[in-house]
């Protein structure tokens, strides 16, 4: 394993306003490493992940990027090594689905340079690993809400971070097209990458991840193996529902009561 | 860069080319042929002080402020992630009425007139920056209520002014408002403008097509939103208050003139800010030429032919591109 994580947290502590979301997290994200981060509604999930991306200053510690601090490094650099996600999915102009698969590559191009052919190829690549590959010179305007998150994959396979930060990444989608989504990502961190992940079903987090990170909303959090923390007690204190866990065919779900 | 845009862009350069011919052509003292003959052998005639003392200025004025207006048009639209942005949309035109109208009232004109208007720009962009910037967070939807806001605020303000302006007056004032390219001192100052403009944003264009796309997800590719934003705010600010000081507030150019690009070439900034930018200095040239003209030796104010003009033909383009898409 290499001696640089990709992402190293050191004593972090993440408020909004005077609320509490953590304190004192620590962490290390290596490549292989798939993390799920599970909590309720307004638990700071979210927020979280974007402290992570750098797109927030925490309130206290430190986040490194392979060692470098977000003021360490300027934004492109930044971009190279992890992409983020969002929920927000706005386009007020017409663009093409291929314009749009292409962005990502914004943090590989020189000021004056126009995506090239590779570049091209890579984003036609991404479109048909998220099944859009007829979709090409479709206007983004006109997709619907799966499509334009399935594109917004896309546009986050072309940058080719190694660190991928996903914040609801599977909003929208049917469960197919879940599955193929989680997949990819997989394929990914088995190539060397690594993904941080906010997702709302246990089950999947049991499935692909390899660590959980549950936030209890009030600064509490845990984090661990997937067998140690998704346990039927755990998930019905941190959802504030009680939760059964089934298993079948080496699958395991946990519902409702 | 792909074949199709650079096709386009040489289009349109030789556009801009005929719309300056057609503005040196044209005038109310007729030019026969052999009178440009002598022109453009380089005599000395009363024709040629005509062409190369009235209508060339005029017609590089009409250029610049086209160019700057459709210029700051496409950056508004932009930054504010709005397709109803405009120039005027943050105030900028509104803080340069004051001014030229408190100029006129007090009886100055000429150079007084255009430090008054550029002064009441000015202020007018660095009050909407510093209430926008308020705690940090700059928001497109706190930036834009902050400009509405500033700009109906001198709204009442010029209205009172024509309100108690006297008789004599109004006539003026109100074709200052109203856009025209007749009062231009010299289009030198708005040629430099747009020159010096182009030059600060044509390096950001790629950085602008992902700021359209959102702020955080362009943050997290690599753009410095920041520093982008105030870029494209004072640029987009900066570039109207040049043209609006040299030739009042013209209309339609700076709203209509991005989207018109848009529907011809698409979204992509690095090509669209360009080819917006020759096409509203065209656009605005011809429109000069033809208020000049059309009852000459009475002249119009050119900001109400470019919304009579243009209108119509933005609406007709809309409802062709309708059906159209796919």
């Amino acid at each position: 394993m290499s001696a640089l994580p990709l992402l190293r947290i050191e004593g972090l502590e993440v408020r909004i306003g005077t609320h509490l979301l953590c304190r004192d997290l620590n962490l290390q994200i290596f490549p292989g490493d798939a993390l799920v981060i599970l909590g309720k509604n307004g638990a700071g999930k979210s927020t979280l992940l974007a402290t992570l991306s750098g797109l927030r200053a925490p309130h206290k510690g430190h986040i490194l990027l392979s060692g470098q601090s977000y003021a360490e490094q300027d934004a492109r650099a930044a971009a190279r090594r992890r992409s983020w996600l969002g929920q927000q999915r706005g386009d007020p102009f017409a663009a093409t689905v291929l314009e749009a698969a292409l962005a990502g590559r914004h943090p590989h191009l020189g000021r004056w340079q126009w995506e090239g052919e590779a570049d091209t190829r890579l984003a036609q690549a991404a479109l048909a690993e998220v099944g859009l590959q007829n979709f090409q010179s479709r206007d983004v305007q006109t997709l619907s809400g799966g499509e334009r998150q399935r594109l917004a994959i896309a546009s986050l396979l072309t940058q080719e971070a190694p660190l991928m930060l996903l914040d609801e990444p599977l909003t929208h989608l049917d469960l197919n097209h879940q599955i193929a989504a989680l997949e990819i990502f997989r394929r990914r961190v088995t190539e060397g990458a690594a993904f941080v992940a906010v997702l709302h079903e246990p089950g999947l987090a049991w499935r692909y991840g390899t660590k959980v990170l549950l936030m209890y909303g009030d600064g509490e959090t845990e984090i661990g193996a997937v067998d140690t923390l998704l346990t039927p007690e755990r998930l019905s204190r941190l959802y504030g529902h009680p939760l059964l866990r089934v298993e079948q065919a080496g699958r395991v779900a946990f519902v409702p009561a | 860069m792909p074949r199709r845009p650079r096709v386009a862009l040489v289009a349109l350069f030789f556009l801009t080319l005929a719309s300056l011919v057609f503005a040196l052509l044209s005038g109310a003292v007729a030019i026969t042929p052999y009178e440009w003959l002598e022109i453009l052998q380089g005599q000395p005639t009363l024709a040629a002080e005509v062409v190369w003392e009235l209508r060339l200025p005029r017609a590089l004025a009409g250029f610049a402020c086209g160019a700057l207006l459709a210029f700051a048009g496409t950056l508004m639209q932009a930054l504010l992630r709005n397709p109803l942005a405009d120039p005027y949309i943050l105030g900028v035109s509104g803080g340069a009425s004051i001014g030229a109208l408190a100029s006129i009232l007090l009886g100055l004109g000429g150079l007084a007139l255009d430090v008054f208007a550029f002064g009441g720009a000015l202020a007018a962009l660095l009050l909407v920056f510093g209430l926008a910037h308020g705690d940090g967070s700059w928001t497109q939807t706190r930036l834009l209520l902050t400009g509405v806001m500033v700009a109906a605020g001198c709204g009442a303000l010029v209205t009172l002014m024509l309100a108690i302006a006297p008789e004599a007056r109004l006539r003026g004032m109100l074709f200052w408002l109203m856009g025209d390219l007749a009062q231009t001192l010299s289009p030198f100052p708005p040629l430099i403008f747009l020159g010096v403009a182009l030059l600060l944003a044509l390096p950001f264009t790629r950085e602008l097509n992902l700021l359209g796309r959102g702020a955080e997800s362009a943050q997290t590719l690599g753009v410095n939103v920041r520093f982008l934003r105030r870029l494209v705010y004072f640029l987009a600010a900066l570039a109207t208050a040049a043209a609006v000081t040299s030739a009042g507030a013209i209309g339609f150019i700076g709203l209509v003139v991005p989207h018109l690009t848009r529907l011809a070439i698409g979204n992509d900034q690095r090509l669209l800010l360009p080819a917006a930018t020759l096409l509203g200095g065209t656009l605005l040239m011809a429109a000069d030429t033809l208020a000049r003209t059309l009852i000459a030796p009475e002249q119009l104010p050119v900001g109400v032919l470019t919304a009579l003009l243009g209108v119509p033909l933005f609406l007709f383009l809309l409802s062709r591109g309708k059906g159209r898409a796919p």
